[in-house]
């Protein structure tokens, strides 16, 4: 195979689109009560911008810290890239999941 | 541990730039969790084109490539064959096109490699209008549907042809696979989508995906819309297998105007207009039926 350095000059989008914070659109934002969730991963399932995540996926460049101490084997919202569409509390079929006016 | 229905790897990243609530990344979630990381996607102009984001950022994690509006059948053949060359014979080769790329302006592309019986896939992602470009009538546009090219008013101008079948145009050049997806159904979509990678030859994967901004419908209700797409039958899930139909979901049906009056493009509609498009859904319907009836016999010819 050839390697990327010697390939002739072509734009090449190289960069994980995960430093795009687009978590700044939103205007409501999901809240999870884990009291109520019965960890069907519903909400994970049809998530658009791939912003709930199960806890232990490992393979995930952009986990952080933060969602690495949360509860085990749950679902957690990625503020920083959740645009509040709101499927999640759609789709939720305990309605374990809220959608709360954003405040800056 | 919880019980996962699709696979759990992640090819997409987030960060993209789809709108809230958008079908079609979901669509590509989907297929990329059920193809793997072997895959390489050719995109032409459409949504997807500008939703992995401003250069340098890109949120796929399979190798992507982009082409002119017209040429996807074109540039996945060419890409299959450059892998044969290369001796790379276990990669999956991916086109992602829009409903205008695929239904209109790809047509030929299109039509010349299921001819040639490419190993490809062929994905239509349809969102059932020119999205990207400002929401126009396309050939995927339904009847009774409002788009900015076919204005509700005075005029009364709206959508007055039906949907063009694509999949039963792919099936007619007696391609070995060709499929309904819907995004509302997830199980069956990567059910589908890993029988595909498994064929050999040309597999055209029509999908649904709705669009919040085109469709005027809340964010919220894209998976909702898809399976009331499903089960008021104006998006039956079926494939097409050698020429053999089969239907792989009858549901109970459920009144086509629950649908409808979701969406913002329909509102223009009365009562005797949803009648009118509630019989050519019915009839499409039972054409389907009949086909799967009919085929079935192929069946036992081949046998």
């Amino acid at each position: 195979m050839i390697p990327y350095d010697k390939l002739p000059h072509t734009p090449i989008a190289s960069v994980n689109s995960v430093v795009v914070k687009t978590g700044a659109w939103r205007t409501f934002k999901p809240v999870i009560n884990y009291e109520k969730c019965i960890r069907c991963m519903i909400c994970w399932k049809f998530c658009p911008d791939v912003s709930i995540r199960l806890e232990d996926g490992s393979s995930y460049p952009a986990q952080s810290e933060r969602i690495k101490e949360t509860i085990k084997e749950a679902p957690v919202i990625d503020y920083d890239h959740c645009k509040g569409c709101g499927i999640c509390a759609e789709e939720c079929p305990t309605k374990a999941i809220e959608m709360v006016p954003e405040e800056k | 541990m919880v019980k996962l229905t699709i696979p759990e790897i992640e090819l997409m990243s987030p960060g993209h730039t789809g709108c809230q609530g958008c079908g079609a990344t979901i669509a590509m979630r989907y297929a990329l969790k059920a193809l793997g990381e072997k895959t390489i996607v050719s995109i032409p102009a459409c949504c997807w084109a500008v939703m992995p984001g401003v250069w340098p950022n890109n949120c796929m994690r399979v190798p992507l490539l982009y082409t002119a509006f017209e040429t996807t059948g074109a540039s996945i053949s060419g890409i299959k064959a450059a892998l044969r060359a290369l001796g790379e014979e276990d990669v999956t080769v991916m086109g992602w096109a829009g409903d205008g790329g695929t239904a209109d302006i790809g047509m030929q592309a299109l039509s010349a490699a299921a001819e040639r019986n490419e190993d490809v896939i062929y994905v239509m992602y349809d969102n059932e209008a020119y999205m990207n470009t400002g929401i126009q009538r396309s050939g995927a546009t339904p009847l009774g549907a409002w788009t900015t090219t076919t204005p509700v008013g005075k005029t009364k101008f709206w959508e007055r042809r039906p949907k063009k079948p694509m999949v039963d145009i792919v099936a007619a050049h007696k391609v070995p696979y060709a499929a309904t997806l819907s995004i509302g159904y997830p199980e069956d979509f990567v059910k589908k989508m890993k029988k595909a990678k498994e064929i050999s030859g040309f597999r055209f994967l029509h999908i649904y995906s709705p669009c919040p901004t085109g469709w005027k419908s809340p964010p919220q209700y894209t998976p909702k819309l898809a399976k009331l797409a499903v089960t008021s039958r104006a998006f039956p899930l079926y494939e097409v297998e050698e020429g053999i139909y089969r239907v792989t979901m009858k549901p109970k049906k459920t009144p086509l105007k629950e649908y409808l009056m979701l969406q913002g493009r329909f509102r223009h509609l009365t009562d005797e207009d949803m009648k009118e498009l509630e019989r050519d859904i019915e009839r499409r319907w039972k054409e389907l039926l009949l086909k799967e009836e009919m085929t079935a016999k192929l069946e036992e010819l081949n046998e």
